[in-house]
């Protein structure tokens, strides 16, 4: 370029000859191309919603909900707006989600290395439990294990009783409500000291293992603590809580905290399922750890569970990490299939109900794909962190 | 379920693209392309059902009959889609169907905010409760503290949360998606009452494997004017329904039948069914149909005495009497604009 202006060139007379000139032009086409069509798009849904005479517009948001809700992690009833139910659905979306996904990456996890065992019988049965949920639709799963255990379960008159605390009927779970009293907060400050304590703990062991060589019982220790402290704290300040039993009256229990069937349903078949899958994809993680390491660390005098550990798992989390968050962003966008069962997540509550009453579509279909997109960007946010966190350090 | 939200989602994006209608842009659209495309529901026997040879009928399925029969002159040129309750509404605004026949009730926010138009009142209907008969309970007063199961998207989940708050009463809702899971929540004692409008309380019982484990209570707690509807500024569209449905009020109010409608049509001295029958008056000019819409209608479909009671009546496993839906001459309130 710097040739070219110093000598005058013809070069810039032929702007379709310069190919960077030329890349840019083309650029901005595509960009006002696509922004022209969904610029029409747009246009033409307010123009043929207005010519239908569809309401538009979020005001509906303030307008009263009028109906009910089954379970909700916010104070809620009819007299809220639809703007309260939007946030009664997300709540519990992200609950079943998160329950889902602890679950799934627990139970993956196991029968993941139990695929892998060299025990002939466990290592088939993994093998089994993947086939099987791998390859069932999940819609089935969830009604299965809905449908499927509530005629199991006793009427509310004949529950089955754990210490005349906890409760179980086809109503849910029933269990006492803690009631704190004044005081607790101590409780809770010396949990967190024993938690802030361990983290040093850990770090200094570390650091005296790099050092001295010398081992230091972390796990215990830290254990130790977490239990110890907050019970000391519970105990000096007078044991300030207190429980709140679940009561038989008329149809069923009242007071107390209830887990409905159709949550421990979802969240069971959206473990299960995804579950398989991760146990595949730790099984494939570790094989990716070439077997001279194992033999390695075998050879250091490492017991079969510290190769695990240490040696193998911390390599494998390199190829598991970006496919598990895969499953996670599966797993939020599966607990969309809730409705089928009746939970009250934020398809059913707000994509659901409060789409047919107010009959906005275009708004709320808009709203719920912003949230799923929102959720799942943040999960993989947080797992591409995770992720470079842990990925190989090149020196 | 994601094939329902990918429904959802092009009916969506339909909405979006579609050219704007223009007045008659429907009827033009339904004769050139030779069919009725007619939403129903996914499943309520009396109302939008298949039968043992997959064929769909019910009272509302006959009202999508009729409009093919006063079209087409062939009662059978309906293709159906089946909705949920929650799908039925965008399926209408977005021309994915022509008119939507499925127990659908006429309520001013739907009438005004969602741009469509009901064409009339095919049954009168009224929310009811449905409770297992082991409870004991005798009367909708007694359900203080219910489970109750619901199905989602409808005027019923309003209704049940006005009559317990009015009441001072609580309950918990259980919501399903479709007709057929609120049954099996039900059935499975997820919910001491199941709650729907009266008619389909009946027809819910007879899917129950003990039909007699479950009792319909008396009380009524709502009104629900059930009718057919269409989508809004499209008025040439919406007379043929309209009408259609009238025509087999009218015929029953003369005593014109199916059976009996050649002869009659034959024979008669009576200027009213004349006009009816397409001999005289205006015949099909004004709705810019057939001439002897009505008389197909009849032949083919046959009065709205037949349709009920084929249906949802005595001839049907249902057995619900006629109540407010009898003709205004007989003590009901069902009651069609005149023919001429």
């Amino acid at each position: 370029m710097s040739d070219a202006s110093s000598e005058k060139a013809p070069a810039a007379a032929s702007f379709w000859r310069d190919p960077e000139k030329r890349a840019w032009l083309f650029q901005v086409l595509v960009v006002a191309v696509v922004l022209a069509l969904f610029g029409y798009i747009f246009q033409n849904t307010l123009h043929n919603l207005e010519k239908r005479g569809i309401s538009t517009g979020f005001a509906f948001l303030n307008n009263e909900a009028g109906f009910g809700v089954l379970m909700s992690l916010i104070p809620y009833d009819e007299t809220y707006t639809f703007g309260r139910t939007f946030l009664v659905g997300l709540l519990n979306t992200l609950l079943v989600s998160a329950i889902g996904i602890v679950f799934a990456t627990l139970f993956g996890f196991i029968i993941g290395v139990a695929r892998l065992s060299s025990n002939w019988i466990i290592s088939r049965l993994a093998a089994l439990y993947i086939e099987i949920f791998r390859n069932l639709p999940l819609l089935l799963q969830i009604l299965f294990w809905y449908f499927a255990i509530l005629p199991l379960l006793p009427h509310p008159r004949q529950s089955i009783e754990l210490g005349e605390a906890v409760f179980l009927n086809k109503r849910g779970m029933y269990l006492p409500a803690p009631i704190t009293e004044s005081g607790f907060g101590w409780v809770l400050a010396a949990l967190g000291v024993a938690i802030v304590a361990s983290v040093f703990i850990a770090r200094w062991a570390r650091h005296r293992q790099d050092t001295t060589g010398q081992t230091f019982p972390v796990f215990w220790t830290s254990l130790g603590l977490i239990v110890f402290l907050p019970w000391l704290a519970f105990g000096i300040t007078g044991f300030p809580l207190s429980w709140e039993y679940p009561e038989l009256r008329g149809f069923n229990f009242r007071g107390g905290i209830t887990v409905i069937p159709e949550l421990f349903a979802l969240a069971l078949a959206l473990s299960i399922y995804t579950a398989a899958y991760i146990a595949e994809i730790v099984r494939s993680g570790i094989q990716s750890v070439s077997h001279g390491q194992t033999e390695a660390a075998y050879a250091l005098g490492l017991k079969p569970g510290q190769t695990l550990r240490l040696v193998i798992i911390p390599q494998a989390m390199r190829v598991i990490i970006p496919q598990l968050t895969s499953q996670y962003l599966n797993l939020t966008k599966n607990s969309s299939l809730a409705p089928a069962i009746g939970y009250p997540d934020l398809v059913a509550l707000f994509a659901g109900t409060t789409l047919n009453q107010t009959g906005q579509a275009v708004e709320i279909i808009g709203i719920t794909m912003g949230v799923y997109l929102t959720i799942s960007l943040s999960i993989s946010a947080f797992m591409n962190w995770y992720n470079k966190r842990m990925a190989l350090v090149e020196r | 379920m994601k094939i329902k939200h990918l429904l959802a989602g092009g009916s969506l994006l339909a909405l979006s693209t579609l050219p704007v209608a223009h007045a008659g842009a429907t009827l033009d659209a339904v004769k050139a392309k030779g069919f009725v495309q007619c939403g129903v529901s996914t499943g309520l026997p009396g109302f939008s059902a298949t039968n043992d040879k997959g064929q769909w009928t019910g009272l509302d399925v006959d009202v999508c009959r009729a409009v093919a029969a006063a079209v087409f002159g062939d009662a059978s040129k309906v293709k159906y889609t089946p909705l949920t309750a929650k799908e039925r509404f965008t399926a209408l605004q977005s021309g994915e169907i022509d008119m939507l026949s499925r127990n659908t009730t006429w309520t001013l926010t739907r009438d005004t905010n969602l741009g469509l138009n009901f064409a009339g009142v095919n049954y009168y209907d009224g929310q009811g409760f449905m409770v297992h008969k082991s409870l004991g309970v005798k009367s909708a007063t007694e359900l203080d503290g219910a489970a109750v199961c619901i199905q989602a998207g409808t005027t019923t989940e309003l209704n049940l949360a006005d009559y317990f708050r009015s009441k001072g009463m609580k309950y918990t809702p259980i919501t399903y998606d479709t007709s057929d899971e609120t049954v099996k929540g039900f059935e499975a004692g997820r919910c001491d009452v199941l709650t729907s409008d009266q008619s389909q309380l009946y027809a819910l019982r007879i899917k129950l494997k003990d039909p007699n484990s479950a009792v319909v209570l008396p009380e009524i707690i709502s009104k629900e004017p059930l009718g057919p509807v269409v989508r809004n500024g499209d008025d040439d569209w919406l007379k043929v329904v309209r009408w259609a449905l009238f025509a087999m009020i009218n015929a029953e109010e003369m005593g014109v039948t199916s059976k009996n409608v050649d002869e009659v049509r034959k024979t008669t001295k009576d200027p009213g069914k004349q006009r009816l029958l397409g001999l005289s008056g205006i015949k099909g000019q004004g709705l810019q149909i057939r001439d002897d819409w009505a008389y197909q209608i009849i032949k083919q479909v046959g009065n709205y005495a037949e349709a009920f009671e084929r249906n949802v009546g005595q001839g049907s496993p249902l057995k619900i009497a006629r109540g407010i839906n009898a003709l205004w001459k007989d003590g009901g309130i069902q009651y069609a604009p005149p023919i001429r």
